[in-house]
């Protein structure tokens, strides 16, 4: 059995690790040149609580299951997960009517813990949002996470479970006989497979054309953020706070970043579905401005001169506004398509679904691997160990004293550590270890990372890239 | 771990570092020593090859690599400085006054009797200004494109536009320039330039690189590398205004839009100011706590990096006075007058001299400026051609000043 999976975000990496328990050759293609870097890489990195999602949707089926996987799958794979909560805010009589509307939603959707709060709770808790505040919905099982992280951390663990990735590989055509897949057509060659899970993100729907398989169309809608300096800013809220949905989605959110920066996002505006707006990662002065004024309005005394990051992700929505997951009509050919949010939160869920159906569907049973490793080192962060412990580690190896990334203090073993795991550009280095993620920007750092990086590939540091071949950084020699 | 008591600890080897070191050193303290946590000592010093600094502190014009080797000759001349380079500074615990460094060698805590604070500047980033667009490679601050091109011998790309008219980016617009690269703009939102105007003249007039003011950039685009920069026209409240944008094919951008104190590391304990984010200091550099100097780009930016070392100098003497014999003398505010935008420093302690160093809040064709203390006048000359960008320095000496607060102030 060999199994080829397109994409490898956070579904495609989670469907990989999982299906890399059983005796299966695993080939993961990516057209990028990481892993993690297309609509995993820019959302509101939320582990959502679930009680969005109408009941009946394929969303409200995975999203609670999803969440609780997180709790495991965080220990497994030691990447940062932190539960505090979410806080929906009403600020109107009107508002609070949906409130109570989310809480039977939520309870329905089996979220445990909600509770609606008064305003003297919240304020209590959160002293930063606006006194006009009237109640919240809490949902202590809403989390923060790094998506990208997540997706890294869970195929660094496929492949050391025997799963092949190969990035810069762009599927270009899915062959098929008598409606069975039987071959994929990379721009790196051939490959023939029993079994394709189109896990596309933005392009799920023209995969799943390229075979011939039911799909639901997709556009993206674009949500731009803003980040605010963890060094000014950090502490400013605890938990993550939503205003009261609208019909829009679940509205721009102030809340902390694993890191301890302050994100606020999304907006949310549908782009058509032509191939070129799938890239449009551009952020606009109207996203900004709107940004700007529905942060104010829940949190009056954030400050955006504290902002040292613009970005702008796109989520793959449906005409249904649900996911679409499970077997076609081709035989071998699996979706999990239309990702939009809860996305991140339900793919854990999604993906030990899809091992089940992939069998179910081809009425086999996989064998499990008697030497299947669950678990996968975080890399170590050495700023973070008692001064004794970090000392002792130099003693062993000097490279864990010598300071690289100044702002988020990365040492130059970090760096050969995220090397040895794949990264091959300045944002692999940075996604893996958060160096050139602080108040410089790279600013201090990223000559010395391009240094590192074509020391260890054996390069020079006009070869390295920023994320993609045509990302170059130095134009070559000023003088020969 | 190691831990290692020293007179006087200063963070940062750069151009207040050095000064502050000399400064102790001279007053003839037992240990001063130095961490640096770049791979050399001499900070930014070491990539600006262009000329005209030292005209004040050693009387004649040097490149920035030159001065900094003249100061590390001076610094050599004193058995009692150790620098150490390669020392990144993780943690400080105030109340104990431990400082913990970490390096190749391991973990140090430093128990210093005072500390002096030179750790400098960092250049504000493309994020911090909330420009709409996509987010290519091709944009960078000013000092990375001045370090990959001069010190690292490496092109950025073919035709540049420069944000902001800051002195680097002035200087890099003549650099790249110099090196073939086409330099098809200088954008600056303020009605006035930002960098001195010797560099105006110097790196743009001379080769013809268009200045526009009130402008800024209200796009970036490009999937991979930079395309398109897209700027436009500032009304009064800084919007701006639809219908004048202009659009430029560049593959390189270069953000020369202001420095910023690093002062994070001591926000906790120290008073920052928080408009600037400098740490507030008197006239002997002394912070708001006792046993802590701070002098350089980390308390205000200077013009001149000669400056810099004088004011080094100036705190590394009178750390190492009150390392001596706990000098602690009666402090005096220095308040900001009208029209004063920038002013070091906030107090003023007997015994020192008074260095003035200011801005104005707008451009002014003339000013007086005056210089107060209750009832008499310390200083006041008229000045022509006043601008927030060009710094002023005054010099009171002690023997003029008495006690009671003083006043600094512009009268148009």
């Amino acid at each position: 059995m060999r199994i080829g999976i397109i994409g490898a975000g956070v579904v495609g990496a989670l469907v990989a690790r999982e299906l890399s328990r059983y005796d299966i050759e695993l080939l993961v293609f990516e057209k990028n040149w990481d892993v993690g870097m297309g609509v995993t890489k820019a959302n509101s990195a939320i582990v959502h609580a679930g009680y969005d999602d109408e009941p009946g949707t394929v969303r409200s089926k995975f999203c609670v299951p999803g969440n609780a996987m997180y709790t495991e799958l965080s220990k497994e794979l030691q990447f940062d997960l932190k539960r505090i909560g979410s806080l929906v805010l009403a600020f109107k009589d009107e508002e609070l009517r949906v409130l109570e509307e989310l809480y039977k939603r939520g309870e329905m959707n089996g979220v445990p813990g909600l509770e609606i709060w008064d305003r003297d709770r919240i304020l209590s808790y959160e002293p930063n949002v606006n006194p006009e505040v009237v109640a919240a919905l809490w949902a202590p099982t809403a989390g923060i996470t790094e998506p990208w992280m997540v997706a890294m951390a869970a195929i660094e663990n496929a492949i050391e479970n025997g799963a092949k990735l190969f990035l810069d590989t762009q599927v270009l055509e899915i062959a098929t006989e008598n409606q069975r897949v039987k071959r994929l057509v990379t721009n790196k060659g051939e490959f023939e497979v029993d079994v394709v899970i189109n896990a596309a993100g933005m392009y799920g729907d023209e995969v799943a054309k390229m075979a011939g398989a039911e799909f639901v169309p997709l556009h993206p809608r674009k949500g731009e953020y803003i980040l605010l300096d963890k060094q000014e800013f950090g502490g400013f809220v605890k938990s993550i706070l939503f205003p009261t949905p609208s019909v829009l989605g679940k509205g721009t959110l102030v809340t902390p970043t694993v890191d301890g920066g302050i994100l606020v996002g999304p907006t949310a505006v549908d782009l058509p579905p032509e191939r070129e707006f799938r890239e449009d990662t551009s952020t606009t002065f109207e996203g900004f401005e709107a940004l700007m004024s529905k942060a104010l309005k829940m949190t009056p005394l954030i400050d955006f001169r504290a902002s040292i990051k613009t970005f702008a992700g796109l989520r793959p929505e449906s005409p249904q506004k649900d996911f679409f997951v499970g077997r076609t009509s081709v035989i071998g050919f699996f979706n999990i398509i239309a990702m939009r949010s809860p996305g991140l939160t339900a793919a854990p869920a999604i993906a030990k679904f899809i091992v089940e159906e992939v069998q179910e569907a081809l009425g086999e049973t996989f064998q499990k691997k008697s030497d299947f490793k669950p678990t996968r080192e975080r890399i170590k962060h050495y700023a973070d160990l008692p001064a004794t412990v970090w000392d002792e580690e130099i003693k062993k190896d000097p490279l864990a004293g010598r300071m690289i990334c100044f702002c988020n203090k990365v040492t130059e073993r970090e760096i050969l550590e995220a090397i040895k795991r794949g990264a091959r550009t300045i944002d692999g280095i940075k996604f893996r270890t958060r160096a050139m993620f602080g108040s410089c920007q790279g600013g201090f750092c990223m000559h010395r990372i391009m240094k590192i990086l074509a020391r260890e590939l054996g390069t020079d540091i006009s070869d390295i890239r920023l994320r993609s071949e045509g990302s170059f950084i130095l134009l070559g020699q000023v003088r020969k | 771990m190691k831990e290692k008591s020293v007179d006087i600890l200063v963070i940062g080897a750069g151009a207040a570092g050095l000064g502050a070191a000399i400064g102790a050193a001279r007053e003839g303290v037992n240990e001063v020593v130095l961490v640096e946590r770049d791979d050399r000592s001499g900070g930014v010093l070491n990539q600006c090859i262009h000329n005209g600094f030292g005209l004040h502190y050693f009387r004649e014009e040097l490149t920035g690599p030159e001065y900094a080797e003249r100061i590390k000759r001076i610094v050599q001349q004193y058995p009692n400085i150790d620098v150490k380079v390669e020392q990144y500074v993780h943690q400080i615990d105030y109340r104990r006054k431990e400082v913990v460094v970490a390096s190749t060698e391991g973990i140090t805590v430093y128990k210093p009797k005072a500390l002096i604070v030179a750790t400098g500047a960092r250049e504000r980033p493309m994020g911090g200004i909330l420009v709409p667009g996509t987010r290519p490679s091709g944009v960078f601050t000013a000092g990375v494109a001045q370090r990959f091109v001069n010190l690292e011998n490496r092109l950025l790309g073919r035709r540049a536009i420069i944000v902001g008219s800051g002195d680097i980016g002035l200087i890099m617009a003549r650099r790249l320039t110099l090196e073939g690269v086409e330099v098809v703009a200088v954008v600056e939102r303020m009605p006035y330039p930002g960098g001195l105007e010797r560099n105006i003249r110097q790196c743009l007039k001379d080769f013809n690189i268009p200045l526009y003011l009130s402008h800024t950039v209200v796009g970036i685009y490009g999937r991979e590398r930079l395309e398109e920069v897209v700027i436009a026209q500032l009304d009064e409240s800084f919007k701006p205004i639809p219908g004048t944008e202009k659009r430029f094919k560049v593959d390189t951008l270069i953000l020369s839009v202001g420095l910023i104190p690093q002062s994070t590391l001591f926000k906790d304990f120290l008073k920052i100011d928080p408009w600037t984010k400098g740490i507030v200091t008197s006239s002997s550099g002394r912070s708001s706590l006792n046993w802590i100097f701070a002098a350089g780009n980390c308390t205000v930016i200077y013009d001149l990096v000669d400056w810099v070392t004088e004011e080094g100098t100036v705190a590394g003497k009178f750390a190492a006075t009150y390392v001596k014999n706990s000098w602690e003398p009666a402090k005096f505010f220095v308040e900001k007058g009208q029209n004063v935008g920038i002013l070091f420093p906030s107090w003023y302690e007997e015994g020192t001299n008074l260095n003035i160093y200011l801005r104005v809040k707008k451009p002014m064709e003339e000013g007086t400026i005056r210089v107060k203390q209750r009832n008499n006048l310390l200083y006041s000359k008229k000045h022509l051609n006043l601008s927030p960008s060009e710094m002023i320095s005054i010099k009171i000496p002690e023997s003029k000043i008495g006690s009671g607060d003083i006043l600094v102030e512009v009268i148009e």
